[in-house]
């Protein structure tokens, strides 16, 4: 293979030729129809400065054009449902019925409960459990979540934030019983309380003893489970909380800044957890502004790892990102609709150059999303993997005088508010004088005033309106589940040994209180079956509770 | 001057998305009102005894969790143990047709789903503080 | 009349009640403000906590009420925050960070707009404070937000008032480091952990000539981990006794009375000016406004 260009020609000899010999791409040749091949890499006759500086080839910093040099011809993003409800039992069948419908990946939903780190029997919980996921209270929940689902096979995304670590502990000892070990495990943790306390609200302690627990995962997974991500550092919900896309860069960025600078502080090797970062962001309607987002997210962090935190290995600047569409941009109005906002948004991501991805279902604005609609937006991705043609050559947007102009001004935007968080202090300070916050409360009101003055069109919603009765079948947690998860509870808790338990929480809260790491005392209360409530509780008698 | 009327906005439950809540009282505010917001994770029995000391003419509840069906309920009940079951309450959020008139049997004023026009919520809510401003003193 | 009965025994649903009528200053309001226990008012004690927005307030406030209850005091918060000059509308949300104290019956919390008035705002906070104090709180705190001029008209209400800043709200200082100690008895910095803080306790420092009054005056606290608060309770404690031993106390009691008066009058009369405004007047305002205080003499001497 030549190029045209000496410094295409070096790509092509260094990054690409090591990744082809590593990994083949999924066909021999890809074409359009006939002999009409699709080239891998298209690049423009002209190779300048300006361009190797600011958008470069795939695999190679700044990373513009995609963190890996093949791309989806390689291998196609992970798709992943974001699925779980009512108990550990129904979520298990429904995570086997994606496996068998071709889902590549797992990715549980927790109920709230869980998620705030109170047991199903806790007087908090009325109402909520097994609403939005489901509910684990202890190890034999997870157990059965998992079961005959060869975790050495599959990677597993939790969305758990503030007990991430407890839930950590839970999958790796189930590991543990099917004979995986944790070196083998892929998957990632949430594990990003920061944007908790700006946009999504599940936290359970204040902002230090938090990032302590973070940075104890990161040390321990660094030994024990190197394939693991150990955190996901989400702009999903702060953009669902309405801000605009410049400031889903910028607050997202932020916080992974501050989650390196506390590593760093702890002593950690930058260039050993760097790697194990993975981002999540929010893919929503604006098709052009959304591709053009996740290309200057890259090129941003990319920049950061390097001179911010004088990063060398290649591999720490990249930034590798999970992808969810809008949730706020689906409608109760005419709810096909939203399969075809849905097909826009996943086209963005995949335009964008997203590692993995979940499409949401049309009725979700009305509640669980039922089988059919699982399925249905599961199919979207593929239908654009296979069908679309977008998959076939690497970041087709590039050079577009639009886009690149996009691109550089999403960055630029991002980077005006980054000098002002570091002005103000750092995020922490940020989070508590309400400044994020209220940046991103005024875009939201902004939009919503937008739509409410009939300035912005929502199609079915305040334009093109027909009469409709509302009556999708949208899927219901049984009120039951409540009593069913209380009543495990109390078996579990009257089956165990009691001693271990007590001995386990004694030594746990001995530990809190100092500097050790946290993870091996959670892993041995999990394993004699302590609750997550019970765990928590611990937690934040040491910790105290952030209230706000 | 115009009768200024004072609500309180809360969200019972667990569910941090407070996007809807956090719009409803800026709304609320542009329209006129004085809107007490107490956050996220709030108990009903929280709601209820701050709603008694501010003394609202309305609470607005929001729920996005699903647990409207039990949580509503709660703060209408605990609004009754504090003295207070005159408080109206409205409820809002992604609740599914067929709950809505279970929850207007257990007290609930009005409901509002995903697409209600906000000038419809604040007429609810202006009507709702109405009629408890005519009965107070 | 019974409110006034379920009030002084600590009624949440007449205390809120009482507060509303005289807020909406219905003929009720009388009544209420004439009946309430004066000694209960005499004895508590009176702290407003004012500062620029983001320095923490609301925490110090929580953490000061929560340093209170350990001494089994009851507490009342009068909370103010700031009407919108468009929609004569308001958020009130100082609440939020006090909500650990929602079901704690001996914690009387109150939220106020306000409501765009000239003064009337001193009058409805006052009446709040003193019937909070007859329901028995024996401390009541006025938080607001902001340093400017109604912020610290209200501030005068308070028998003394606590300043808070934080690192990173310079400017705000430095515009009003002049006047700073006429206003504030107790300068407080809180984040006192964050870059900047020492910095800010120089500057602020330099403000004192006397180095023991700027030791007893200028404390530092961490309010979101409860570092520091104890020490600021102890000298709102120590500062009040002083204050009542040299009658510093009454002297505010009787300035804020004054105030407080001025208020109610011009909001009493404020319909009745209105009344009297010829529209579409062809003199100089000015001249209607004599003209118009001329009749308001006549007619109180007929």
């Amino acid at each position: 293979m030549t190029a045209k260009n000496p410094a295409h020609q070096e790509w092509i000899d260094n990054e690409l030729a090591e990744s082809l010999a590593r990994f083949p791409e999924r066909k021999d040749r890809f074409t359009r129809h006939g002999e009409q091949v699709v080239p891998r890499l298209a690049v423009p006759d002209e190779i300048n400065d300006r361009y190797l500086e600011d958008i470069g080839f795939p695999g190679r910093y700044p990373f513009t054009r995609g963190v890996q040099p093949t791309m989806y011809r390689g291998r196609l993003w992970t798709m992943r449902q974001y699925a779980g409800f009512s108990t550990a039992a129904e979520s298990n069948q429904r995570y086997r019925y994606l496996l068998d419908q071709g889902q590549t990946g797992l990715s549980v939903a927790f109920d709230l409960p869980t998620q705030i780190g109170y047991d199903s029997d806790d007087p908090m919980s009325l109402g909520e459990v097994g609403k939005v996921g489901v509910a684990i209270d202890t190890l034999a929940d997870m157990e059965i979540l998992f079961d005959q689902i060869p975790l050495d096979k599959i990677s597993t995304s939790m969305t758990i934030n503030s007990p991430a670590m407890i839930l950590l502990a839970m999958y790796i000892a189930v590991a543990e019983r099917q004979g995986v070990s944790s070196g083998k495990l892929r998957g990632t943790i949430q594990n990003d309380i920061l944007k908790e306390y700006v946009a999504r609200g599940t936290y359970i302690f204040p902002p230090r003893p938090s990032l302590r627990l973070i940075t104890d995962i990161f040390r321990w997974c660094a030994e024990h489970a190197p394939q693991f991500n150990t955190i996901s550092i989400s702009g999903y919900h702060i953009r669902e909380a309405g801000s605009t896309a410049a400031q889903e860069v910028a607050f997202t960025l932020a916080n992974g800044i501050t989650y390196v600078q506390t590593a760093l502080d702890a002593g950690l090797e930058l260039e050993v957890f760097a790697k194990r970062l993975a981002f999540f962001f929010n893919a929503s309607s604006n098709l052009l502004e959304e591709a053009a987002k996740f290309r200057a997210a890259r090129r941003l962090w990319a920049r950061i790892m390097k001179n911010r935190f004088n990063a060398a290995d290649p591999a720490s600047m990249m930034l590798r990102f999970h992808t969810q569409t809008a949730g706020n941009t689906l409608t109760a109005q005419q709810t096909d609709n939203n399969i075809v906002r849905v097909t826009i948004q996943a086209l963005a991501a995949v335009l964008g150059g997203t590692q993995s991805l979940h499409t949401n279902s049309r009725d979700e604005a009305l509640g669980l999303p039922t089988e059919d609609s699982v399925r249905t937006a599961l199919r979207t991705q593929q239908i654009i993997a296979h069908e679309s043609g977008v998959a076939d050559t690497v970041d087709p947007l590039a050079g577009s005088y639009y886009i690149e102009q996009l691109t550089d001004g999403i960055e630029h935007e991002a980077v005006a508010l980054l000098n002002r968080i570091d002005d103000a202090g750092g995020v922490v300070a940020c989070i508590e004088s309400g400044f994020i916050q209220s940046l991103i409360e005024d875009a939201s009101y902004r939009y919503q005033q937008e739509i409410e003055q009939g300035k912005r069109i929502i199609v079915g919603v305040n334009e093109f309106r027909v009469a409709e009765e509302k009556s999708v079948p949208a899927m219901r947690v049984d009120a039951r589940v409540e009593e069913q998860q209380i009543r495990r509870l109390a078996e579990v808790k009257s089956g165990r040994n009691r001693h271990d338990a007590a001995n386990a929480l004694q030594e746990l809260e001995r530990t809190a209180g100092s500097d050790s790491s946290l993870m091996e005392p959670v892993m041995a209360a999990v394993r004699s079956y302590c609750s997550l409530g019970e765990i928590c509780n611990v937690l934040r008698k040491v910790f105290g509770e952030y209230r706000r | 001057m115009a009768q200024q009327y004072r609500v309180l906005i809360g969200k019972p439950g667990l569910d941090g998305h407070d996007r809807g809540a956090k719009f409803i009282a800026r709304a609320l505010r542009d329209a006129g009102f004085e809107v007490v917001y107490t956050g996220i994770r709030r108990t009903a029995e929280e709601i209820a005894a701050s709603a008694v000391q501010e003394d609202v003419a309305a609470v607005g509840l929001s729920s996005m969790s699903g647990g409207h069906v039990r949580l509503f309920p709660a703060v209408i009940e605990a609004l009754r143990n504090a003295g207070a079951g005159d408080i109206p309450v409205l409820g809002g959020g992604i609740i599914p047709d067929e709950d809505i008139e279970p929850l207007k049997q257990a007290g609930i004023e009005a409901i509002f789903t995903p697409g209600t026009p906000i000038e419809t919520i604040i007429e609810a809510f202006r009507s709702a503080c109405r009629k408890h401003h005519s009965h107070r003193s | 009349m019974e409110l006034l009965q379920q009030l002084h025994r600590g009624d949440s649903r007449s205390i809120g009640r009482a507060i509303s009528l005289v807020e909406d200053q219905d003929p009720a309001a009388a009544r209420i403000l004439a009946g309430l226990d004066q000694t209960r008012i005499e004895q508590s004690l009176v702290v407003g906590i004012t500062g620029p927005p983001g320095v923490g307030k609301s925490t110090l406030t929580a953490g000061l009420i929560r340093h209170l209850r350990d001494q089994n005091q009851r507490v009342g918060i009068v909370a103010i925050d700031p009407s919108s000059p468009v929609s004569g509308g308001a958020i009130l949300g100082d609440r939020i960070r006090m909500m650990a104290h929602a079901l704690d019956r001996e914690v009387v919390v109150r939220s106020m707009a306000t409501r765009g008035r000239l003064g009337g705002l001193c009058a409805s906070a006052g009446a709040a404070v003193r019937i909070m104090a007859a329901s028995g709180c024996q401390t009541v705190i006025i938080e607001t937000v902001g340093v400017g001029q109604t912020e610290m008209d209200i501030i005068r209400l308070a028998d003394m008032t606590v300043m808070v800043l934080a690192p990173g709200f310079g400017d705000d200082v430095q515009a009003m480091k002049a006047g700073i100690l006429e206003v504030a008895d107790l300068l407080v910095i809180n984040k006192a952990d964050q870059p900047g803080a020492d910095k800010l306790a120089l500057d602020l420092g330099a403000v004192f000539t006397d180095t023991a009054d700027r030791d007893l005056r200028l404390l530092r606290t961490v309010a979101s981990e409860d570092r520091g608060l104890d020490m600021v309770l102890d000298r709102i404690m120590l500062m009040a006794k002083q204050f009542r031993q040299d009658n510093t106390l009454q002297k505010r009691r009787q300035h804020s009375f004054a105030l407080e008066t001025m208020d109610w009058a011009m909001e009493m009369l404020r319909p009745k000016i209105s009344g009297l405004i010829a529209p579409g007047g062809k003199t100089d305002p000015r001249l209607a406004a004599q003209e118009i205080v001329k009749k308001l003499g006549q007619e109180s001497s007929q």
